[in-house]
């Protein structure tokens, strides 16, 4: 995050929005105050001398969204975005908070690469937290140095874009993050099952020919490695669930009492295979895990609810514009997300009742800062002003124009969405305004 | 007229009666073909470009000739030799044909939907020589065309498609056609060459040779793609030709009056019998000869749209 050295930081009073806070049981209409970097007040008897009012009457205020699984792609992929372009789309999608995946190139798996991260993280407009990665150069055959890359400030390990295919090393990397406190976040699809796949084994894979990546090739690694969580111990966090079996596994490992996450994007949350065939195969519908069916949708929507699914990460994948313009099958898996994440969740989510503006503050806030222990996801008087002031009557259509990130790889591009971040605060500074 | 597309992307998107009318269309192709001048003078406005990314002998020369005899001015592209190999992206090759003042494509790739793509990319009419699994609609057609001029009609004959079902753009369209025009299809091959949901089909299936040739009058061989004995999906071509080839005994089972047709090109002794291949109700080089009427009849009506618009 950019430091403001130096310079006065104005006082700001944020009045009469709708502040939805679960950590601290809040949702109602209030005014919050910040002074400096921090929440000063909540409803404050008395306004500060010089304090600027900003009228959010109308609107929501959130504590400040955190995602916890961004490829920033820096450094190596520059081109396609790099720590500052990806804040400034991040501070646009409502995000105070990213968490940026170690398979760059070369890939964060030293604690010198982890320090690099903090160093480039000057240049976001929002506070960025490095993931390490679990084996020497994502190789999967090595521990890469997990204990230093703690202390260098990693917030959780994965190898995220490869499966651990190697169950003693899966086993290790739990036992070992486990003394460390930190989990390991895992991205499973077993790689024999989905070698070759563009798309889910499904109704269009079999109309088309085209390679599937059955729903086996999820559960089969999730289903092993919760036995591996039983016998290493540590904790283990899925990434990007797609498959109602998914749901299943977890749900069951949740009830036995494991300590196991997960998280889910918003493509996965509302798109389907279906939707691959109907834009002629718009490789901005590609990515890895792919998107299923109906059927894995309403699991996955119904598990928000129930608490099986922890939070909603953008997995914000992004690619060059050269790199999507090809068949389909030519090209990159992933697609982007930070800046339609909210709005996206907010119209087909909770505009239509499916989940609680709390249940969205809940999945995109509170859990991924509890799940990586960061300070974010909270208005308590005294902890960071993160903010996120969202205006739920703004509609708006997706334009690949508008998007601050460096990419466009958008599934959503030409989507008529409803609700629109107004204002984003970082560290009590207004980051972006729309 | 009675053809509403401006390209030729698959079968799935045509109607029966869109069919029906490419069909007739050929009829008066094929009657052309047997004239000792083959040329008519149709298309001498028209410059085509035969884009194969895949090889290809019988489809490329077939869309050769069939455009020279529409008069058609023809250029063909073969990716190696080209920019291709030199890193160029399918966009900026097509893009820097077309600025060569080229009127219609007719791409083979191996892509899933890349006919689509260069659509997008141009808006130039495209015609899919075979989309990497997905369609090959004028062997389709030409398959259609030959069953046709057999039968007379579609209504309740029984197709059988044998093989790599899983893999086959040929299958495919074939599917689409013969589910529109009336046919019964039954797709017959080993579990693992089955789509994963066949059902998607709405048409038969079955992975008993015998129960699938039992009493049809079609049966549509495909060609068994050697790699997929070394990718796992069958043990071995010995088995193969056990369980699931063409032989001269099974052939017993089908109706008397039938006909046998493949693709190409053949694996003799694999999929199906050389005596079988030979055989007077093998229909595969009447086939060939339907497939330039066919693509006539195609590159006319497109080419008859794109003057329209």
């Amino acid at each position: 995050m950019k430091v403001n050295k130096g310079m006065k930081m104005p006082i700001y009073l944020l009045k009469g929005g709708h502040i939805v806070d679960p950590a601290n049981g809040v949702n109602r209409v209030g005014d919050i105050l910040i002074r400096d970097d921090y929440i000063e007040a909540i409803d404050p008897q008395e306004i500060p001398e010089g304090a600027e009012i900003i009228d959010v009457s109308g609107k929501y205020v959130f504590p400040g969204l955190v995602d916890m699984h961004t490829h920033a792609r820096e450094p190596g992929q520059e081109y396609k975005e790099d720590i500052e372009s990806a804040s400034l789309a991040a501070v646009a999608g409502g995000f105070t908070t990213i968490v940026t995946m170690a398979n760059t190139n070369p890939p964060i798996d030293t604690a010198d690469r982890i320090t690099f991260i903090y160093d480039r993280s000057l240049t976001a407009h929002c506070r960025v937290y490095p993931v390490g990665a679990v084996s020497k150069g994502l190789e999967g055959e090595q521990l890469a140095e997990l204990a230093d890359m703690a202390q260098a400030g990693a917030v959780a390990f994965s190898d995220d874009g490869n499966t651990i295919a190697d169950s003693e090393l899966m086993r290790n990397a739990l036992a070992y993050a486990d003394q460390l406190d930190l989990p390991i976040l895992v991205h499973e699809i077993d790689p024999t099952l989905a070698a070759g796949g563009q798309i889910h084994e499904g109704r269009v894979a079999s109309l088309t020919g085209m390679r599937g990546i059955p729903a086996a090739a999820e559960t089969a690694v999730i289903a092993r490695d919760i036995d591996l969580l039983r016998l290493a111990g540590g904790r283990l966090h899925i990434q990007h669930i797609t498959t109602a079996g998914a749901v299943e596994l977890i749900r069951r490992a949740k009830e036995e009492g494991l300590p196991i996450t997960c998280e889910v994007t918003p493509h996965h949350l509302t798109l389907t295979e279906e939707d691959v065939l109907e834009s002629d195969f718009d490789p901005n519908f590609k990515m890895m895990p792919p998107l299923r069916t109906e059927e894995d949708i309403f699991a996955l929507r119904e598990s928000l609810r129930d608490g099986t699914i922890d939070a909603i990460a953008t997995d914000h994948a992004p690619h060059a514009l050269h790199e999507k313009d090809n068949p389909f099958d030519q090209t990159p898996f992933g697609v982007i997300g930070l800046e339609t994440a909210l709005s996206v969740v907010w119209t087909e989510l909770v505009a239509k009742g499916i989940i609680s503006a709390e249940d969205l503050v809940r999945l995109m806030a509170v859990n991924p800062a509890k799940i990586l222990d960061l300070p974010a996801g909270t208005l308590s008087v005294g902890s960071y002003a993160d903010i996120t002031v969202f205006d739920p009557d703004a509609r708006w259509k997706v334009d690949p124009k508008d998007f601050r990130s460096k990419s466009q790889n958008s599934p959503f591009i030409g989507r008529e969405l409803t609700g629109r971040v107004a204002m984003t605060i970082v560290g009590g500074e207004i980051v972006f305004r729309k | 007229m009675s053809f509403g597309h401006k390209n030729l992307f698959g079968l799935k998107d045509l109607s029966a009666d869109e069919i029906l009318y490419l069909l007739d269309e050929a009829k008066a192709f094929r009657q052309i073909l047997e004239r000792d001048i083959k040329k008519v003078p149709t298309l001498r406005w028209l410059a085509v470009v035969n884009l194969f990314y895949e090889p290809s002998t019988r489809t490329r020369i077939s869309f050769e000739l069939a455009e020279k005899r529409l008069s058609a001015e023809v250029v063909n592209f073969s990716k190696s030799g080209s920019s291709v190999a030199k890193g160029e992206s399918l966009r900026d090759t097509v893009n820097n044909i077309l600025a060569m003042k080229v009127d219609m494509v007719v791409v083979r790739h191996s892509s899933v939907g890349a006919p689509q793509f260069i659509h997008r990319a141009t808006g130039v009419p495209v015609i899919n020589a075979g989309d990497g699994t997905n369609e090959h609609p004028t062997q389709a057609l030409l398959d259609l065309y030959t069953i046709r001029e057999k039968f007379g009609q579609f209504n309740g004959l029984k197709v059988v498609i044998l093989g790599d079902i899983r893999h086959s753009r040929v299958a495919r369209s074939n599917i689409w056609g013969l589910k529109k025009l009336g046919a019964k299809v039954v797709l017959c091959g080993p579990k693992t060459l089955l789509p994963p949901n066949p059902d998607v089909f709405g048409v038969e299936y079955t992975t008993d040779i015998e129960e699938a040739l039992a009493g049809a009058q079609v049966v549509n061989v495909l060609r068994l793609q050697l790699e997929r004995q070394q990718s796992g999906f069958i043990p071995s071509l010995r088995e193969y030709r056990m369980f699931w080839g063409l032989t001269a005994e099974r052939k017993k089972l089908l109706d008397p009056d039938h006909i046998i047709m493949h693709p190409g090109p053949l694996n003799r002794g694999v999929e199906i019998d050389p005596d079988v291949a030979d055989d007077t109700d093998a229909v595969i080089l009447e086939q060939v000869t339907n497939g330039v009427a066919v693509r006539m009849a195609v590159l006319y009506t497109l080419a008859q749209k794109l003057r329209e618009a």
